[in-house]
């Protein structure tokens, strides 16, 4: 393949095995759930089902920051508003299906509706009884935000740092509106006590299962959507808009439409991340619009690596382990840690841990090559830039 | 003077920076073919004139008109590439984490909107353009090194290629010599004399050996503004060059 080059064979095979881990995944998870009685070894207990599942929407998160980030330059600091608007979109769906149910027994309204006396369903609520319907507003909300936002930014040439801040701006000013009762979210408690997601209850194991499915089958379809994009010549621009963003301009490109393709569809990754996430923790609040929240995101994606697909989804879940474990163990140091974690990262792994392998898996390949014949060009990985 | 057989007609055309007149009431006119070497001391407004014609500064009075008709004022940096004007930076700017053969990819004349980047395929046409060009940049050896990993004067005639690949109608190239050997600096002599066969090239330089070997029409300018124009040896005998740029 001609797109090929730039890729090496090796990465390709990576993308092709990440994939199958996943799919691979996403049937023995449940199986050994399911099938495996629970004194045997080899069974998969529900919480660690629900875990997995989460560090797995994390992933297709970072996975859409880094397409953004790591091979766009776009360093987005507000990441997680498109995933919690994607989350909310899923919640809504959720909360008109418990119906009567509730506690104030009202067949339209969700409980904290009747408690603030509304009398009828505020307009944005309608259709959300539908799944398909709230499945279109998963990636359209997040997406159109995306579209929105990046056509102002990028049309007004805000790069750099100025547009992290405003990103940052973004995010916390969503934090704050759906904070408040009259938006009609639900306020400080958000969305919660979900009953049903398609007729299943959402306590279900069977449930849990599935939407771990759905979640890994997810990921692995955002692996390989991100892979096509990026090994595109579109992709090859993107680098290139992030490498010398002038030079693009005057060869005749228009960078502004070029990131706002990559922002828009990285939003959407990101909602539908989060409208995972929603029915497997059972919860979606304002809190997910939480700045620091964004700022992890960027941490996850720093750890795997930026500008590798399969970095981002290694780093979530390698610093979501490190902080199930110290938020157990030693609760008051896991902000601690993550931010020494960032600062070693920068300094000594500013490649992450994906670019760090390839990096020297690279020297040896060329040093075993210079053994052999001495005085060859020197071929190298490209390497992302700040 | 009429402009209709033009490639470039500047008149009158100014622009200050926070009061400093940057350009001064700067006339150019460059016929369709022509080559022109742009000298000058620091300062003496080359770059912003450059900046000017490819839309990336607009100019406060002037008219600035490209191709006899094409008024510049009203475009945009990506509007001008397309209607072909390309510019070399006086830094060389390529893709460095990108092949050779990618830089040239990128820069192949053709759609530039995303779709059909996305989903393009190679045809043996591009395949056919980005031999040539390699073949005139002399960098076939490097076709598939990382832009990052050329040598200075190989980024410089990357560019080049890369402005050629956009099969533009007049070139700007910005001190294309800087930090070159002598053998570079006569190669891209020589390299911009074939080019200037197809297409109609400005050159900013300083290096006045490599404006010799050039071998054309000269235009000093000076804070903003025309100084002194015609051959090397006419311009470099001018005192008012030798005073302010030359030295004596």
């Amino acid at each position: 393949m001609i797109t090929g080059k730039f890729f090496a064979a090796g990465a390709d095979r990576r993308i092709a095995l990440t994939i199958a881990v996943l799919l691979a995944v996403a049937v023995a998870v449940p199986v050994l759930n399911l099938a495996v009685p629970a004194g045997s070894a080899l069974h998969v207990p529900s919480y660690m089902v629900a875990l997995v599942g989460k560090y797995l929407c994390y992933a297709l998160l970072a996975l859409a920051l880094d397409l953004v980030w790591g091979y766009c330059g776009i360093l987005s600091l507000g990441h997680g508003a498109f995933f919690a608007l994607g989350g909310y979109a899923m919640g809504m769906y959720l909360m008109r299906q418990i119906g009567a149910r509730g506690v104030y027994a009202n067949p339209v309204l969700p409980d904290f509706m009747v408690f603030l006396n509304w009398k009828e369903l505020p307009w944005f609520w309608y259709g959300f009884d539908q799944f398909w319907f709230a499945a279109i507003m998963v990636m359209l909300a997040p997406g159109l935000l995306a579209f929105v936002f990046g056509w102002f930014a990028f049309r007004s040439r805000v790069t750099g740092v100025y547009l992290s801040i405003i990103t940052q701006a973004m995010t916390y000013a969503l934090l704050l509106a759906f904070f408040r009762n009259d938006m009609g979210f639900g306020g400080n408690n958000g969305l919660t006590d979900f009953k049903d997601i398609l007729g299943f209850s959402v306590q279900a194991a069977s449930t849990r299962s599935a939407l771990f499915s759905a979640t890994a089958i997810s990921l692995a379809l955002g692996v390989f959507v991100t892979w096509r994009i990026v090994g595109s010549k579109y992709g090859k621009l993107l680098i290139a808009v992030r490498d010398a963003e002038p030079r693009t301009r005057f060869l005749g490109w228009r960078p502004e439409n070029v990131k706002l393709f990559a922002f828009t569809v990285s939003a959407v990754m990101a909602g539908i991340a989060g409208a995972l996430y929603v029915p497997q923790v059972g919860i979606i609040n304002p809190g997910e619009f939480e700045p620091a929240n964004s700022i992890e995101v960027v941490v996850w994606t720093a750890v795997g690596g930026r500008a590798t697909i399969v970095g981002p989804i290694i780093g979530a879940v390698v610093v979501n382990l490190g902080k199930s474990y110290f938020t157990g163990a030693l609760p008051d140091y896991w902000l601690f840690a993550l931010g020494g974690l960032f600062v070693f990262v920068t300094l000594f792994l500013p490649r992450g841990i994906v670019g760090t392998w390839d990096a020297w898996r690279q020297d040896r390949r060329k040093a075993a090559k210079l053994d052999r014949e001495p005085a060859t060009g020197a071929v190298a990985e490209p390497q992302p830039a700040e | 003077m009429s402009k209709t057989n033009t490639i470039l007609y500047l008149d009158g055309v100014s622009r200050s920076f926070d009061g400093f007149k940057a350009i001064n009431n700067l006339s150019l006119v460059l016929d369709r073919g022509e080559m022109r070497a742009i000298i000058g001391p620091n300062g003496a407004g080359k770059t912003t004139m450059m900046d000017i014609i490819t839309g990336r500064t607009r100019p406060d009075e002037g008219e600035v008109f490209y191709d006899g008709e094409i008024d510049l004022t009203r475009h945009d940096e990506a509007d001008i590439a397309m209607m072909g004007i390309g510019r070399k930076f006086q830094k060389p700017t390529v893709f460095e984490s990108h092949t050779v053969e990618d830089n040239l990819l990128l820069s192949l004349k053709g759609p530039r909107s995303i779709f059909p980047a996305l989903f393009h395929r190679r045809s043996t046409e591009e395949a056919r353009r980005i031999d040539e060009i390699l073949a005139t940049v002399r960098l076939e050896a490097r076709r598939d090194a990382l832009a990052a990993n050329l040598s200075h004067g190989q980024k410089q005639w990357l560019e080049i290629g890369m402005l050629l690949a956009q099969d533009p109608k007049l070139l700007l190239v910005d001190e294309p010599v800087a930090g070159m050997t002598d053998a570079e600096t006569e190669e891209t002599a020589r390299l911009l004399r074939e080019i200037n066969k197809t297409h109609s090239v400005i050159v900013v330089e300083h290096d006045m050996h490599f404006v010799r070997e050039l071998g054309v029409k000269v235009t000093c300018l000076h804070e903003g503004s025309v100084l002194s124009e015609g051959s090397l040896d006419f311009v470099s005998s001018d005192e008012r060059v030798v005073e302010v740029y030359l030295g004596r």
